[in-house]
């Protein structure tokens, strides 16, 4: 009896052992990053520099990401969460602190993100900047100039004095649906801190939101880069990045339809979205190869080159291509970048607020 | 002895499966429910810790309560998406009835050498994925869609016509999508009633309009009902129709139950708003069961 047991024990140790060779045999690393945000290229080279299989995956809102994260066990070892979500998923404890030893490629960072990064993510142990932009107009040119008499957008009134913008009813609003980069952008319009978690300011950018809400045709997150390029639409408050993609496709696509991009001048939300590894994560190493790959200035500046939005990598910028570099909606000039603002995670119950807010904003009673 | 245990496992198999793929779910849901939000993986509290024993549960059971019930309650957002939850599922199963009904009676009347194909043809839209069929609808409705060149081209109208992302593509997106449903349980009762009642009807003088009234439609009417739950059940907490086609100011549960467990992060509050649908669904089911039950019952 007890030999059929020995010789049951070490044939399942053996299988195990087998399995778990055939698992170290294949390195890999699983990353889940933005659609659209990569240049495919970078991850064949980085599989043939490493040997490390890259498993790619994409999401197109920060909570679907969140819920995976939070859920517990999500399976990925690399994810690029926006700064506000990032700091609470920190205190949620989704994330491991990043070994610095195996990050040598750090000393290409740009100080005037990581330094702006540090309000999300102190000292910047969890996080490495991937890519950052600002959430601003995308705009069809001939449309405004024909309804509004103007040559280019460089305010908010456009989006929010109820006036100016019936005028554009007829051919197309959309608005970013995401209250968090909505609501900071009316409290900004109406002078107010758009980090704001005031009652009455809140009320105030309700107010402000509902009084447009009639010439709103849909409140939509990523829809706007094909809708704006075929002229659909005429206006979107979207993100940076989006928008040049959506300018690039209409030039392409030769229809007639220029789009543009404008940081207005009252100032504009400035996002980060950060490369983590979560705490869980399974290929912590490899996680850790992937991010100082992505940190080397000439596969950084391939990235923005592909595409179009700026990162936080001092040293890949005199590798950048000319109209990256030196497009001011991608890179502001140093007057614009002092206007730009940033906000932190709202606590669970302004949340609620917020998004209670939202709702009735998108429904428009 | 024997074989009153075979008989208890056998009908220990469908109780087995609906413990393990309704109540253990359910119970989870509930659960999550009655608990708090937290800043955690998972992002509530209590959660289930089974190491404490006995003392643990105890701690769980007594940290529980109906705080997000009552939050439900509080906002009119919840009554007002359910109501209009119910409104919208309604109005479809209704349009999908009067579409699904003469479809599958001609399918029915039609040689039997047809048949086949005929319920070939209402089956081959499953073979395309639901979601690239809805996008479709998002490629036919817009303002520059082709319903709307079609309508302008033959001079119905001059300007486009705003579908999209409207109540009115929300309810075309749902018949269409579901009309399968309808239609299949009807055509299996339609198909198998006996002809041989409506030439009694005729021979006893009634026109082949009232023999409808009179004789096919009642007999059909189970088929009305399963077809009708099978269309009403699947869209009220329909998501992805309303999100795809819907405009932002329709309100749907599923919608809803997005926003709370996505954008909000408020698991807790999503269940509740779970159990309630679940139970807004269960009771009149449950309710019509007795009912039939009952109806029978005095028949014989």
């Amino acid at each position: 009896m007890n030999k059929i047991r020995n010789s049951l024990l070490t044939s399942v140790l053996a299988l195990g052992f087998a399995v778990s060779t055939q698992a170290s045999a294949e390195e890999v690393v699983n990353v889940f990053n933005w659609s659209d945000y990569i240049d495919e290229e970078i991850l064949a080279e980085f599989e043939a520099e490493t040997g490390i299989k890259v498993v790619y995956d994409v999401f197109d809102s920060n909570e679907v990401l969140e819920t995976k994260l939070l859920a517990g066990s999500s399976g990925y070892d690399v994810v690029v969460p926006t700064g506000t979500f990032l700091a609470r998923q920190i205190q949620a404890g989704v994330f491991q602190k990043l070994d610095q030893s195996k990050l040598t490629n750090k000393g290409n960072l740009w100080d005037v993100v990581s330094e702006r990064v540090d309000k999300y993510d102190p000292g910047n142990a969890y996080s490495v900047n991937y890519m950052w932009g600002t959430t601003g107009i995308g705009y069809n040119v001939d449309m405004i100039k024909e309804r509004l008499g103007i040559e280019r957008i460089d305010s908010w009134d456009v989006v929010f004095d109820p006036e100016k913008l019936a005028k554009l009813k007829d051919c197309g609003v959309y608005l970013l649906d995401a209250p968090t980069e909505l609501i900071p952008a009316a409290l900004n319009y109406l002078g107010k801190n758009p980090d704001s978690r005031d009652k009455d300011d809140l009320q105030a950018a309700e107010d402000l939101l509902l009084s447009i809400r009639p010439f709103v045709r849909k409140f939509h997150s990523s829809e706007y880069i094909s809708s704006l390029a075929n002229g659909d639409i005429c206006l979107t408050v979207g993100w940076s990045g989006d928008i040049l993609q959506s300018r690039d496709r209409a030039a392409d696509a030769d229809n007639g339809v220029t789009v543009d991009y404008a940081i207005p001048k009252e100032g504009a939300l400035m996002w980060f979205d950060q490369m983590a590894v979560p705490a869980d994560a399974a290929n912590a190493d490899n996680a850790h190869k992937f991010i100082n790959y992505i940190m080397r200035d000439d596969v950084m500046a391939k990235a923005s080159n592909y595409v179009y939005y700026a990162n936080g990598n001092l040293a890949s910028q005199k590798l950048l291509a000319e109209d990256v570099i030196g497009d001011p909606a991608i890179y502001p000039d140093s007057g614009t970048m002092e206007r730009l603002y940033t906000i932190m995670p709202y606590d669970p119950k302004t949340q609620r607020v917020i998004t209670r807010l939202w709702t009735k904003v998108k429904s428009g009673s | 002895m024997d074989k009153k245990f075979g008989r208890f496992l056998l009908i220990g198999i469908p109780y087995f499966w609906l413990f393990l793929l309704f109540l253990v779910p359910f119970g989870i849901v509930l659960k999550i429910s009655l608990s708090d939000v937290a800043v955690a993986i998972p992002p509530y509290t209590p959660t289930f810790d089974l190491e404490s024993g006995w003392e643990g549960i105890k701690a769980l059971v007594g940290s529980l309560d109906l705080e997000n019930y009552i939050w439900l309650t509080e906002d009119d957002l919840y009554w007002s998406s359910y109501l209009s939850s119910l409104k919208i599922a309604f109005v479809s199963t209704v349009l999908s009835l009067l579409i699904g009904y003469p479809l599958a009676y001609s399918m029915a009347k039609a040689p039997s050498e047809w048949r086949p194909t005929l319920l070939m043809l209402i089956i081959l839209p499953f073979w395309t994925s639901f979601l690239i069929r809805v996008y479709a609808w998002i490629g036919i409705l817009k303002t520059e869609g082709l319903l709307n060149q079609f309508l302008m081209f033959i001079g119905i109208i001059d300007d486009p016509l705003q579908i999209l992302n409207t109540d009115t593509a929300v309810y075309i997106g749902i018949v269409y999508s579901y009309l399968p449903f309808m239609v299949l349980p009807l055509y299996s009762t339609l198909e198998k009633m006996d002809g041989s009642l409506l030439e009694a009807a005729q021979d006893l003088g009634c026109t082949a309009i009232s023999a409808f009234w009179k004789v096919t439609l009642p007999l059909s009417i189970p088929g009305i009902i399963a077809g009708s739950f099978l269309v009403f059940i699947p869209a009220i907490g329909e998501f992805v129709i309303p999100d795809l086609l819907g405009g932002s100011d329709t309100k749907m549960i599923g919608k809803t139950l997005w926003v709370e467990f996505f954008s909000n992060r408020d698991w807790p509050v999503a269940s509740a708003v779970a159990v309630i649908l679940l139970l807004l669904l269960i009771v009149p089911i449950v309710l019509f069961q007795k009912q039939q039950e009952r109806a029978q019952e005095a028949e014989q």
